[in-house]
Protein backbone atom coordinates (compact mmCIF):
# COMPACT_ATOMS: atom_id res chain seq x y z
CA UNK A 1 0.00 0.00 0.00
CA UNK A 2 2.72 2.43 0.55
CA UNK A 3 4.42 1.98 -2.60
CA UNK A 4 1.17 2.66 -4.15
CA UNK A 5 0.21 5.88 -2.22
CA UNK A 6 3.81 7.35 -3.00
CA UNK A 7 3.23 6.84 -6.66
CA UNK A 8 0.26 8.36 -6.55
CA UNK A 9 1.08 11.04 -4.87
CA UNK A 10 4.02 11.25 -7.73
CA UNK A 11 1.72 11.63 -9.39
CA UNK A 12 -0.18 13.88 -8.28
CA UNK A 13 2.57 15.94 -7.58
CA UNK A 14 3.35 16.53 -11.17
CA UNK A 15 0.32 17.93 -12.13
CA UNK A 16 -0.04 20.12 -8.62
CA UNK A 17 3.14 22.19 -7.96
CA UNK A 18 1.45 22.98 -4.08
CA UNK A 19 1.74 19.38 -2.70
CA UNK A 20 4.48 19.12 -0.35
CA UNK A 21 5.93 15.93 1.39
CA UNK A 22 6.80 15.95 4.86
CA UNK A 23 8.73 12.88 6.64
CA UNK A 24 9.33 13.02 10.53
CA UNK A 25 12.22 10.71 9.62
CA UNK A 26 10.38 7.57 8.26
CA UNK A 27 10.47 6.34 4.25
CA UNK A 28 13.91 4.73 3.92
CA UNK A 29 13.55 3.01 0.11
CA UNK A 30 9.86 4.51 -0.15
CA UNK A 31 10.44 8.00 -0.63
CA UNK A 32 13.85 8.24 -2.21
CA UNK A 33 12.66 9.22 -5.57
CA UNK A 34 9.99 11.90 -4.47
CA UNK A 35 12.52 12.90 -2.48
CA UNK A 36 14.67 13.35 -6.17
CA UNK A 37 11.91 14.81 -8.36
CA UNK A 38 10.28 17.40 -5.85
CA UNK A 39 13.74 18.28 -3.64
CA UNK A 40 12.43 21.74 -2.86
CA UNK A 41 8.82 20.55 -1.88
CA UNK A 42 10.30 17.53 0.23
CA UNK A 43 11.10 18.34 3.81
CA UNK A 44 12.56 15.71 6.74
CA UNK A 45 11.71 17.46 9.92
CA UNK A 46 14.19 14.80 11.85
CA UNK A 47 12.40 12.97 14.50
CA UNK A 48 10.33 15.50 15.86
CA UNK A 49 6.86 14.60 15.09
CA UNK A 50 4.69 18.34 17.53
CA UNK A 51 6.98 20.18 15.21
CA UNK A 52 6.74 18.35 12.28
CA UNK A 53 2.57 18.97 11.95
CA UNK A 54 2.95 22.37 13.18
CA UNK A 55 5.20 22.76 10.25
CA UNK A 56 2.68 21.27 8.09
CA UNK A 57 -0.04 23.26 9.23
CA UNK A 58 1.98 26.42 8.56
CA UNK A 59 3.04 25.34 5.04
CA UNK A 60 -0.78 24.40 4.86
CA UNK A 61 -1.96 27.81 5.66
CA UNK A 62 0.53 29.51 3.11
CA UNK A 63 -1.52 27.70 0.56
CA UNK A 64 0.50 24.16 0.30
CA UNK A 65 -1.17 20.57 0.10
CA UNK A 66 0.68 19.14 2.76
CA UNK A 67 1.48 14.91 2.81
CA UNK A 68 3.00 13.95 6.32
CA UNK A 69 4.13 10.33 6.42
CA UNK A 70 5.27 8.38 9.15
CA UNK A 71 4.30 5.02 11.12
CA UNK A 72 1.15 5.17 12.54
CA UNK A 73 1.44 5.56 16.36
CA UNK A 74 4.11 8.62 15.31
CA UNK A 75 2.28 10.84 13.25
CA UNK A 76 -1.16 10.31 14.80
CA UNK A 77 -0.64 10.19 18.69
CA UNK A 78 2.90 11.19 19.64
CA UNK A 79 1.59 14.37 18.16
CA UNK A 80 -1.87 14.31 18.97
CA UNK A 81 -2.34 18.12 20.10
CA UNK A 82 -0.56 19.29 17.10
CA UNK A 83 -2.87 16.95 15.28
CA UNK A 84 -6.01 18.39 17.22
CA UNK A 85 -5.29 21.97 17.30
CA UNK A 86 -3.19 22.90 14.77
CA UNK A 87 -4.79 20.87 12.07
CA UNK A 88 -7.98 19.74 12.27
CA UNK A 89 -9.26 23.47 14.70
CA UNK A 90 -7.64 25.09 12.18
CA UNK A 91 -8.75 23.18 9.38
CA UNK A 92 -5.33 22.70 7.56
CA UNK A 93 -5.30 21.15 4.36
CA UNK A 94 -2.67 18.48 5.78
CA UNK A 95 -3.23 14.75 5.38
CA UNK A 96 -1.84 12.32 7.69
CA UNK A 97 -0.23 9.24 6.19
CA UNK A 98 0.43 6.19 8.57
CA UNK A 99 2.12 3.07 7.96
CA UNK A 100 1.64 0.11 9.85
CA UNK A 101 -1.78 -0.42 10.68
CA UNK A 102 -2.94 -3.03 13.48
CA UNK A 103 -0.19 -5.04 14.03
CA UNK A 104 1.73 -4.65 10.85
CA UNK A 105 4.87 -4.05 12.53
CA UNK A 106 4.28 -7.53 14.74
CA UNK A 107 7.49 -8.36 16.47
CA UNK A 108 8.37 -4.64 16.80
CA UNK A 109 6.13 -4.74 19.68
CA UNK A 110 3.12 -2.27 21.36
CA UNK A 111 5.00 0.75 20.38
CA UNK A 112 4.64 0.33 17.17
CA UNK A 113 1.68 -1.27 16.63
CA UNK A 114 -1.74 0.78 15.79
CA UNK A 115 -5.05 -0.13 17.43
CA UNK A 116 -6.37 3.11 19.28
CA UNK A 117 -5.73 5.35 16.01
CA UNK A 118 -9.18 4.51 14.37
CA UNK A 119 -11.19 5.74 17.29
CA UNK A 120 -8.70 8.74 18.44
CA UNK A 121 -9.00 10.43 15.23
CA UNK A 122 -12.90 9.62 13.68
CA UNK A 123 -13.56 11.70 17.40
CA UNK A 124 -11.60 15.05 15.95
CA UNK A 125 -14.39 17.48 14.52
CA UNK A 126 -13.17 18.17 10.70
CA UNK A 127 -11.16 14.92 10.29
CA UNK A 128 -11.66 12.52 7.64
CA UNK A 129 -10.31 9.06 8.37
CA UNK A 130 -9.69 6.50 5.25
CA UNK A 131 -8.61 3.21 5.99
CA UNK A 132 -8.18 1.50 2.69
CA UNK A 133 -7.60 -2.27 2.49
CA UNK A 134 -6.03 -2.77 -0.35
CA UNK A 135 -3.50 -1.29 -3.21
CA UNK A 136 -7.03 -0.48 -5.33
CA UNK A 137 -8.49 1.84 -2.68
CA UNK A 138 -5.11 2.73 -1.76
CA UNK A 139 -4.76 4.68 -5.16
CA UNK A 140 -8.12 5.91 -5.62
CA UNK A 141 -8.24 7.77 -2.04
CA UNK A 142 -5.21 9.24 -2.49
CA UNK A 143 -6.58 11.10 -5.14
CA UNK A 144 -9.45 11.52 -3.41
CA UNK A 145 -7.99 12.59 -0.34
CA UNK A 146 -6.59 15.84 -2.61
CA UNK A 147 -9.57 16.62 -3.03
CA UNK A 148 -10.16 17.44 0.01
CA UNK A 149 -9.45 20.77 1.51
CA UNK A 150 -9.18 19.83 4.93
CA UNK A 151 -7.39 17.14 7.72
CA UNK A 152 -7.56 13.76 6.12
CA UNK A 153 -5.77 10.33 8.31
CA UNK A 154 -4.80 7.85 5.87
CA UNK A 155 -4.19 4.17 7.69
CA UNK A 156 -2.11 2.09 5.53
CA UNK A 157 -1.10 -1.02 6.07
CA UNK A 158 2.68 -1.66 4.52
CA UNK A 159 3.96 -3.18 1.39
CA UNK A 160 2.91 -6.55 -0.34
CA UNK A 161 -1.12 -6.28 0.08
CA UNK A 162 -2.60 -8.08 -2.42
CA UNK A 163 -5.40 -6.59 -4.73
CA UNK A 164 -8.77 -7.36 -3.22
CA UNK A 165 -10.97 -5.31 -5.84
CA UNK A 166 -10.96 -5.68 -9.78
CA UNK A 167 -8.80 -2.44 -11.55
CA UNK A 168 -11.69 -1.19 -12.72
CA UNK A 169 -13.59 -1.01 -9.11
CA UNK A 170 -15.00 2.66 -8.46
CA UNK A 171 -13.95 3.80 -5.07
CA UNK A 172 -15.90 6.35 -3.86
CA UNK A 173 -14.94 8.28 -0.27
CA UNK A 174 -17.53 8.02 2.45
CA UNK A 175 -18.94 5.23 0.40
CA UNK A 176 -18.67 1.26 1.43
CA UNK A 177 -17.43 -0.97 -1.27
CA UNK A 178 -19.61 -4.11 -1.83
CA UNK A 179 -16.85 -6.78 -2.70
CA UNK A 180 -19.35 -10.12 -2.73
CA UNK A 181 -23.13 -10.86 -2.70
CA UNK A 182 -24.59 -13.16 -0.09
CA UNK A 183 -27.62 -14.10 1.84
CA UNK A 184 -26.46 -15.96 4.88
CA UNK A 185 -24.16 -13.07 6.58
CA UNK A 186 -22.90 -9.77 5.85
CA UNK A 187 -19.24 -9.26 6.97
CA UNK A 188 -18.09 -5.76 7.05
CA UNK A 189 -14.04 -4.96 7.12
CA UNK A 190 -11.87 -2.23 7.09
CA UNK A 191 -8.20 -0.89 6.20
CA UNK A 192 -6.09 -3.88 6.16
CA UNK A 193 -8.37 -6.56 7.58
CA UNK A 194 -10.35 -6.75 3.95
CA UNK A 195 -7.73 -9.58 2.96
CA UNK A 196 -8.67 -11.69 5.70
CA UNK A 197 -11.88 -10.68 4.85
CA UNK A 198 -12.05 -12.06 1.77
CA UNK A 199 -10.23 -15.43 2.27
CA UNK A 200 -13.34 -15.92 5.52
CA UNK A 201 -15.69 -15.33 2.73
CA UNK A 202 -14.14 -17.81 0.46
CA UNK A 203 -13.35 -20.21 2.65
CA UNK A 204 -17.39 -20.16 3.99
CA UNK A 205 -18.56 -19.67 0.18
CA UNK A 206 -16.54 -23.64 0.24
CA UNK A 207 -19.00 -24.44 2.84
CA UNK A 208 -21.90 -23.35 1.32
CA UNK A 209 -22.41 -20.18 3.03
CA UNK A 210 -22.84 -16.94 0.91
CA UNK A 211 -21.38 -14.01 2.62
CA UNK A 212 -21.67 -10.51 1.57
CA UNK A 213 -18.77 -8.81 2.11
CA UNK A 214 -18.61 -4.79 2.62
CA UNK A 215 -15.32 -2.83 2.58
CA UNK A 216 -15.71 0.32 4.80
CA UNK A 217 -12.75 1.86 3.49
CA UNK A 218 -14.03 5.34 5.01
CA UNK A 219 -14.30 5.50 8.75
CA UNK A 220 -15.30 9.28 8.28
CA UNK A 221 -17.50 10.29 6.84
CA UNK A 222 -19.24 7.25 7.78
CA UNK A 223 -21.46 5.70 5.15
CA UNK A 224 -24.50 5.31 7.61
CA UNK A 225 -27.14 4.93 5.06
CA UNK A 226 -25.36 1.71 3.16
CA UNK A 227 -25.51 0.28 7.16
CA UNK A 228 -29.08 0.86 7.24
CA UNK A 229 -29.67 -0.80 4.14
CA UNK A 230 -27.58 -3.71 5.48
CA UNK A 231 -29.08 -4.03 8.58
CA UNK A 232 -32.83 -4.17 6.24
CA UNK A 233 -31.21 -7.59 5.36
CA UNK A 234 -32.30 -8.72 8.83
CA UNK A 235 -29.49 -11.32 8.49
CA UNK A 236 -26.40 -11.14 11.19
CA UNK A 237 -24.07 -8.36 10.43
CA UNK A 238 -20.20 -9.16 11.82
CA UNK A 239 -17.83 -6.58 11.62
CA UNK A 240 -13.69 -6.94 11.54
CA UNK A 241 -10.64 -4.67 11.90
CA UNK A 242 -7.33 -4.81 13.08
CA UNK A 243 -7.96 -1.92 15.89
CA UNK A 244 -9.17 -2.01 19.34
CA UNK A 245 -12.73 -2.72 19.56
CA UNK A 246 -13.65 -0.31 21.33
CA UNK A 247 -14.31 2.60 19.12
CA UNK A 248 -12.77 1.82 15.67
CA UNK A 249 -15.26 0.06 12.71
CA UNK A 250 -17.17 -2.37 15.09
CA UNK A 251 -17.91 0.87 17.38
CA UNK A 252 -19.36 2.65 14.21
CA UNK A 253 -21.50 0.07 13.09
CA UNK A 254 -22.92 -0.57 16.43
CA UNK A 255 -24.06 3.06 16.74
CA UNK A 256 -25.77 2.90 13.58
CA UNK A 257 -27.62 -0.70 14.33
CA UNK A 258 -28.75 1.22 17.91
CA UNK A 259 -30.17 3.93 16.91
CA UNK A 260 -32.08 2.27 13.87
CA UNK A 261 -34.63 1.35 16.27
CA UNK A 262 -34.53 -2.41 14.65
CA UNK A 263 -32.51 -5.37 15.77
CA UNK A 264 -30.40 -7.27 14.04
CA UNK A 265 -27.80 -10.18 15.16
CA UNK A 266 -24.56 -8.23 15.40
CA UNK A 267 -20.45 -9.09 16.44
CA UNK A 268 -17.74 -6.89 16.70
CA UNK A 269 -14.18 -8.62 15.44
CA UNK A 270 -11.06 -6.89 16.62
CA UNK A 271 -8.40 -6.81 19.05
CA UNK A 272 -9.77 -7.45 22.55
CA UNK A 273 -8.93 -4.06 24.24
CA UNK A 274 -5.51 -5.36 25.39
CA UNK A 275 -1.19 -4.20 24.15
CA UNK A 276 0.45 -7.07 23.01
CA UNK A 277 2.97 -8.79 24.98
CA UNK A 278 3.59 -11.22 22.48
CA UNK A 279 6.68 -11.70 20.06
CA UNK A 280 6.15 -12.79 16.54
CA UNK A 281 4.87 -11.90 12.86
CA UNK A 282 2.18 -9.85 11.97
CA UNK A 283 -0.23 -13.10 11.38
CA UNK A 284 1.07 -14.78 14.73
CA UNK A 285 -0.18 -11.34 16.42
CA UNK A 286 -3.34 -11.88 15.07
CA UNK A 287 -3.49 -15.70 16.37
CA UNK A 288 -3.02 -14.90 19.21
CA UNK A 289 -6.11 -11.88 19.51
CA UNK A 290 -8.21 -14.21 17.16
CA UNK A 291 -8.67 -12.52 14.80
CA UNK A 292 -6.76 -14.66 12.32
CA UNK A 293 -9.23 -17.49 11.57
CA UNK A 294 -12.75 -16.91 11.05
CA UNK A 295 -15.57 -17.53 13.72
CA UNK A 296 -17.46 -20.68 14.70
CA UNK A 297 -21.05 -19.54 13.25
CA UNK A 298 -24.01 -21.70 13.77
CA UNK A 299 -26.16 -20.46 10.51
CA UNK A 300 -30.01 -21.04 9.87
CA UNK A 301 -29.92 -23.50 7.73
CA UNK B 1 14.02 57.69 17.11
CA UNK B 2 12.20 61.28 16.65
CA UNK B 3 10.58 62.24 20.33
CA UNK B 4 7.03 63.31 19.32
CA UNK B 5 7.21 59.82 17.09
CA UNK B 6 7.92 58.03 20.37
CA UNK B 7 5.58 60.02 22.17
CA UNK B 8 2.98 58.92 20.10
CA UNK B 9 4.28 54.88 20.70
CA UNK B 10 3.87 55.60 24.28
CA UNK B 11 0.73 57.59 23.89
CA UNK B 12 -0.96 54.16 21.79
CA UNK B 13 0.39 52.00 24.18
CA UNK B 14 -1.20 53.22 27.40
CA UNK B 15 -4.39 53.78 24.75
CA UNK B 16 -4.00 49.72 24.66
CA UNK B 17 -3.26 49.17 28.10
CA UNK B 18 -6.64 51.06 28.70
CA UNK B 19 -8.64 48.90 26.46
CA UNK B 20 -7.10 45.89 27.68
CA UNK B 21 -7.70 46.97 31.16
CA UNK B 22 -11.44 47.61 30.08
CA UNK B 23 -11.96 44.53 28.39
CA UNK B 24 -10.43 42.68 31.44
CA UNK B 25 -12.54 44.25 34.00
CA UNK B 26 -15.90 43.65 31.98
CA UNK B 27 -15.12 40.21 31.23
CA UNK B 28 -14.06 39.54 35.07
CA UNK B 29 -11.53 37.62 32.42
CA UNK B 30 -8.03 36.37 33.13
CA UNK B 31 -4.09 37.08 31.84
CA UNK B 32 -4.07 40.80 32.86
CA UNK B 33 -0.33 40.29 33.73
CA UNK B 34 0.41 38.48 30.52
CA UNK B 35 -0.61 41.46 28.22
CA UNK B 36 0.38 43.97 29.96
CA UNK B 37 4.33 42.63 29.36
CA UNK B 38 3.67 42.55 25.78
CA UNK B 39 2.21 45.87 25.08
CA UNK B 40 5.07 47.74 23.35
CA UNK B 41 6.34 44.64 21.46
CA UNK B 42 2.77 44.68 19.77
CA UNK B 43 2.83 47.98 19.31
CA UNK B 44 6.21 48.05 17.75
CA UNK B 45 5.18 45.25 15.22
CA UNK B 46 1.57 46.61 14.28
CA UNK B 47 3.24 50.33 13.67
CA UNK B 48 6.30 50.37 12.13
CA UNK B 49 7.25 46.80 11.51
CA UNK B 50 4.90 44.65 9.79
CA UNK B 51 3.90 45.03 6.08
CA UNK B 52 -0.05 44.65 6.34
CA UNK B 53 -2.68 46.25 5.20
CA UNK B 54 -5.97 46.15 7.54
CA UNK B 55 -8.06 46.66 4.65
CA UNK B 56 -6.13 43.36 2.81
CA UNK B 57 -5.81 41.40 5.83
CA UNK B 58 -5.20 38.11 3.63
CA UNK B 59 -2.80 40.13 0.97
CA UNK B 60 -0.13 36.95 0.16
CA UNK B 61 2.74 38.72 0.82
CA UNK B 62 1.74 40.40 4.10
CA UNK B 63 4.12 39.85 6.85
CA UNK B 64 2.43 37.44 9.38
CA UNK B 65 2.27 37.65 13.30
CA UNK B 66 1.79 34.66 15.48
CA UNK B 67 0.88 35.24 19.67
CA UNK B 68 1.55 31.77 20.42
CA UNK B 69 1.36 32.73 24.12
CA UNK B 70 -2.47 33.74 22.91
CA UNK B 71 -3.29 34.14 26.12
CA UNK B 72 -1.94 37.96 25.93
CA UNK B 73 -5.25 37.98 23.65
CA UNK B 74 -6.59 40.95 25.03
CA UNK B 75 -3.27 42.98 24.14
CA UNK B 76 -3.40 41.54 20.51
CA UNK B 77 -7.31 42.33 20.00
CA UNK B 78 -6.62 45.88 21.45
CA UNK B 79 -3.69 46.80 18.92
CA UNK B 80 -5.63 45.08 15.69
CA UNK B 81 -8.51 47.45 16.59
CA UNK B 82 -6.52 50.67 16.48
CA UNK B 83 -4.24 49.91 13.51
CA UNK B 84 -8.21 48.91 11.75
CA UNK B 85 -8.19 45.78 11.11
CA UNK B 86 -12.22 45.72 12.90
CA UNK B 87 -14.00 48.41 14.79
CA UNK B 88 -12.59 49.30 17.95
CA UNK B 89 -16.49 48.34 19.30
CA UNK B 90 -15.46 44.92 19.26
CA UNK B 91 -13.43 45.18 22.07
CA UNK B 92 -16.57 45.25 24.11
CA UNK B 93 -17.13 41.90 22.41
CA UNK B 94 -14.80 39.75 24.37
CA UNK B 95 -14.89 36.30 26.41
CA UNK B 96 -19.11 37.05 27.48
CA UNK B 97 -21.73 34.89 25.89
CA UNK B 98 -22.54 35.53 22.09
CA UNK B 99 -20.12 38.13 21.99
CA UNK B 100 -17.39 37.92 19.28
CA UNK B 101 -13.48 37.66 20.75
CA UNK B 102 -12.49 34.66 22.76
CA UNK B 103 -9.95 34.14 25.22
CA UNK B 104 -7.93 32.20 23.33
CA UNK B 105 -7.24 32.63 19.25
CA UNK B 106 -9.71 31.66 16.86
CA UNK B 107 -8.65 32.66 13.49
CA UNK B 108 -11.97 32.67 12.43
CA UNK B 109 -13.02 35.16 14.85
CA UNK B 110 -11.45 38.52 13.08
CA UNK B 111 -9.62 39.35 10.66
CA UNK B 112 -5.73 40.25 11.63
CA UNK B 113 -5.93 36.79 13.27
CA UNK B 114 -3.27 34.58 11.42
CA UNK B 115 -3.64 31.13 13.29
CA UNK B 116 -6.20 29.55 16.29
CA UNK B 117 -4.29 28.83 19.40
CA UNK B 118 -3.94 28.97 23.26
CA UNK B 119 -2.15 25.80 24.31
CA UNK B 120 1.31 26.62 23.91
CA UNK B 121 4.24 25.77 22.08
CA UNK B 122 2.32 25.05 18.64
CA UNK B 123 3.29 29.19 17.01
CA UNK B 124 6.88 28.44 16.50
CA UNK B 125 6.43 25.20 14.47
CA UNK B 126 3.47 27.23 12.48
CA UNK B 127 5.77 29.80 12.01
CA UNK B 128 8.73 27.75 10.45
CA UNK B 129 6.17 26.40 8.05
CA UNK B 130 4.91 29.88 6.85
CA UNK B 131 8.68 30.55 6.58
CA UNK B 132 9.57 27.60 4.49
CA UNK B 133 6.75 27.91 2.65
CA UNK B 134 7.15 31.90 1.59
CA UNK B 135 10.83 31.05 1.64
CA UNK B 136 10.31 27.99 -1.31
CA UNK B 137 7.62 30.73 -3.69
CA UNK B 138 10.35 33.49 -3.28
CA UNK B 139 7.28 35.27 -1.28
CA UNK B 140 9.16 38.79 0.47
CA UNK B 141 7.22 38.15 3.48
CA UNK B 142 8.28 37.56 6.57
CA UNK B 143 7.07 35.91 9.77
CA UNK B 144 7.36 36.85 13.47
CA UNK B 145 6.09 34.80 16.23
CA UNK B 146 6.14 35.71 19.89
CA UNK B 147 6.68 33.68 23.01
CA UNK B 148 6.39 33.35 26.46
CA UNK B 149 9.36 32.43 28.57
CA UNK B 150 7.42 29.89 30.52
CA UNK B 151 5.82 28.47 26.65
CA UNK B 152 10.17 27.53 26.51
CA UNK B 153 9.51 25.01 28.70
CA UNK B 154 7.55 23.01 26.25
CA UNK B 155 9.90 20.36 24.13
CA UNK B 156 7.93 21.23 20.77
CA UNK B 157 9.65 24.62 21.23
CA UNK B 158 13.03 23.50 20.59
CA UNK B 159 12.42 20.71 18.00
CA UNK B 160 10.95 24.15 15.93
CA UNK B 161 14.40 26.02 16.81
CA UNK B 162 16.20 23.26 15.58
CA UNK B 163 14.53 23.24 12.86
CA UNK B 164 14.74 26.82 12.09
CA UNK B 165 18.45 27.09 12.29
CA UNK B 166 18.94 23.71 10.50
CA UNK B 167 17.00 25.32 7.39
CA UNK B 168 18.45 28.91 8.19
CA UNK B 169 15.24 30.35 8.18
CA UNK B 170 16.32 34.23 7.63
CA UNK B 171 12.25 35.32 7.00
CA UNK B 172 11.37 33.79 10.63
CA UNK B 173 11.64 36.36 13.78
CA UNK B 174 11.12 35.17 17.60
CA UNK B 175 10.39 37.52 20.46
CA UNK B 176 10.50 36.05 23.49
CA UNK B 177 8.50 37.83 26.54
CA UNK B 178 10.99 37.34 29.07
CA UNK B 179 8.60 38.35 31.83
CA UNK B 180 10.20 36.32 34.35
CA UNK B 181 6.98 35.08 35.58
CA UNK B 182 5.05 31.74 34.42
CA UNK B 183 1.78 30.06 35.76
CA UNK B 184 2.68 28.80 39.08
CA UNK B 185 5.39 30.81 40.34
CA UNK B 186 9.01 32.78 39.02
CA UNK B 187 9.74 31.59 35.56
CA UNK B 188 13.78 30.15 36.62
CA UNK B 189 12.49 28.41 39.51
CA UNK B 190 9.84 26.08 37.72
CA UNK B 191 12.44 25.19 35.51
CA UNK B 192 15.75 27.16 34.88
CA UNK B 193 15.74 28.66 31.44
CA UNK B 194 19.39 30.30 32.28
CA UNK B 195 21.09 30.79 29.92
CA UNK B 196 18.36 32.02 27.62
CA UNK B 197 20.50 33.71 25.09
CA UNK B 198 23.30 30.90 25.08
CA UNK B 199 20.83 28.04 24.73
CA UNK B 200 19.34 30.26 21.48
CA UNK B 201 22.46 30.85 20.54
CA UNK B 202 24.12 27.02 20.59
CA UNK B 203 20.84 26.16 18.79
CA UNK B 204 22.27 28.42 15.43
CA UNK B 205 20.17 31.73 15.70
CA UNK B 206 20.93 35.19 16.05
CA UNK B 207 20.56 36.61 19.08
CA UNK B 208 19.79 39.88 20.85
CA UNK B 209 18.08 41.05 24.06
CA UNK B 210 16.87 44.53 24.72
CA UNK B 211 14.20 46.11 27.31
CA UNK B 212 11.21 45.17 26.10
CA UNK B 213 9.25 48.49 27.04
CA UNK B 214 11.15 50.59 25.50
CA UNK B 215 11.00 51.42 21.98
CA UNK B 216 14.14 52.31 20.48
CA UNK B 217 15.59 49.60 21.58
CA UNK B 218 12.70 47.27 20.23
CA UNK B 219 12.63 48.64 16.41
CA UNK B 220 16.85 48.47 16.55
CA UNK B 221 16.24 44.82 17.45
CA UNK B 222 13.18 44.31 14.97
CA UNK B 223 14.97 46.14 12.38
CA UNK B 224 18.37 44.49 12.64
CA UNK B 225 18.97 42.22 9.41
CA UNK B 226 20.34 38.38 9.89
CA UNK B 227 20.84 35.57 7.63
CA UNK B 228 19.85 33.20 10.22
CA UNK B 229 16.23 33.41 12.34
CA UNK B 230 16.12 35.67 14.46
CA UNK B 231 15.65 36.28 18.43
CA UNK B 232 15.07 39.38 20.46
CA UNK B 233 14.98 37.85 24.02
CA UNK B 234 12.55 41.00 25.22
CA UNK B 235 12.90 41.59 29.07
CA UNK B 236 9.54 42.70 30.29
CA UNK B 237 7.46 43.38 33.58
CA UNK B 238 4.26 41.15 33.72
CA UNK B 239 1.43 43.98 35.00
CA UNK B 240 3.60 46.30 33.34
CA UNK B 241 1.95 50.06 33.92
CA UNK B 242 -0.09 49.26 36.69
CA UNK B 243 1.82 49.81 39.90
CA UNK B 244 0.18 46.81 42.02
CA UNK B 245 -0.17 44.47 39.22
CA UNK B 246 3.78 44.42 38.61
CA UNK B 247 5.71 41.55 38.54
CA UNK B 248 3.01 39.42 40.53
CA UNK B 249 1.91 36.09 40.40
CA UNK B 250 -2.13 37.18 41.22
CA UNK B 251 -2.54 38.97 38.15
CA UNK B 252 -1.81 36.59 35.81
CA UNK B 253 -5.17 35.06 37.30
CA UNK B 254 -7.25 37.31 38.82
CA UNK B 255 -9.41 39.87 37.31
CA UNK B 256 -9.69 43.74 38.91
CA UNK B 257 -12.64 44.88 41.62
CA UNK B 258 -14.12 48.11 40.80
CA UNK B 259 -11.80 49.72 43.36
CA UNK B 260 -8.83 47.88 41.32
CA UNK B 261 -10.03 48.99 38.33
CA UNK B 262 -10.68 52.53 39.20
CA UNK B 263 -6.99 52.83 40.65
CA UNK B 264 -5.48 51.13 37.57
CA UNK B 265 -7.56 53.21 34.97
CA UNK B 266 -6.02 56.68 37.35
CA UNK B 267 -2.63 55.44 37.16
CA UNK B 268 -2.41 55.03 33.73
CA UNK B 269 -4.94 58.22 32.69
CA UNK B 270 -2.07 60.13 34.75
CA UNK B 271 0.27 58.17 31.86
CA UNK B 272 -0.85 60.36 29.43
Amino acid sequence: MRTTFINTLRDLARKDERIFLITIDMGYSVLEQFREEFPDRFLNTGIAEQNAIGVAAGLALSGKIVYVYSIIPFVTMRCFEQVRLDLAYNNANVKLVGIGAGMTYGPFGASHHSIEDIAIMRSIPNMTVLCPGDPIETEQLTRQSYEIKSPVYIRLGKNGEPKIHSEETKIKLGHATQVTEGNDLILITTSNMLEKGKKWVDEWKEEGISVRLISMHTIKPFDVQTVKELIDYNIPIITLEEHNIIGGLGSAVAEVIAESGKAVSFKRIGVPDKYSHYVGSHEFQREKFGIAKKPDIKFRK
Amino acid sequence: MQTDENEKLKTLANTIRKHVLNMVMYAQSSHIGASYSIVEILVALYTNILKIDPKNPTDPYRDKFLLSKAHGSTALYAVLAEVGFFPLEYLNRYYVNDSILPGHLDRESVPGIEFSMGSLGHGLSVGVGMAIANRQTKNPGCIFVLLSDGECNEGSVWEAIMLASHLKLANLNVIVDYNKIQSFGRTNEVINQEPVLDRWRAFGWDVCEVDGHNFDRLLDALRAPHTRPKVIIAHTVKGKGVSFMEDTLDWHYKSPNKEQYEQAMHELENLD
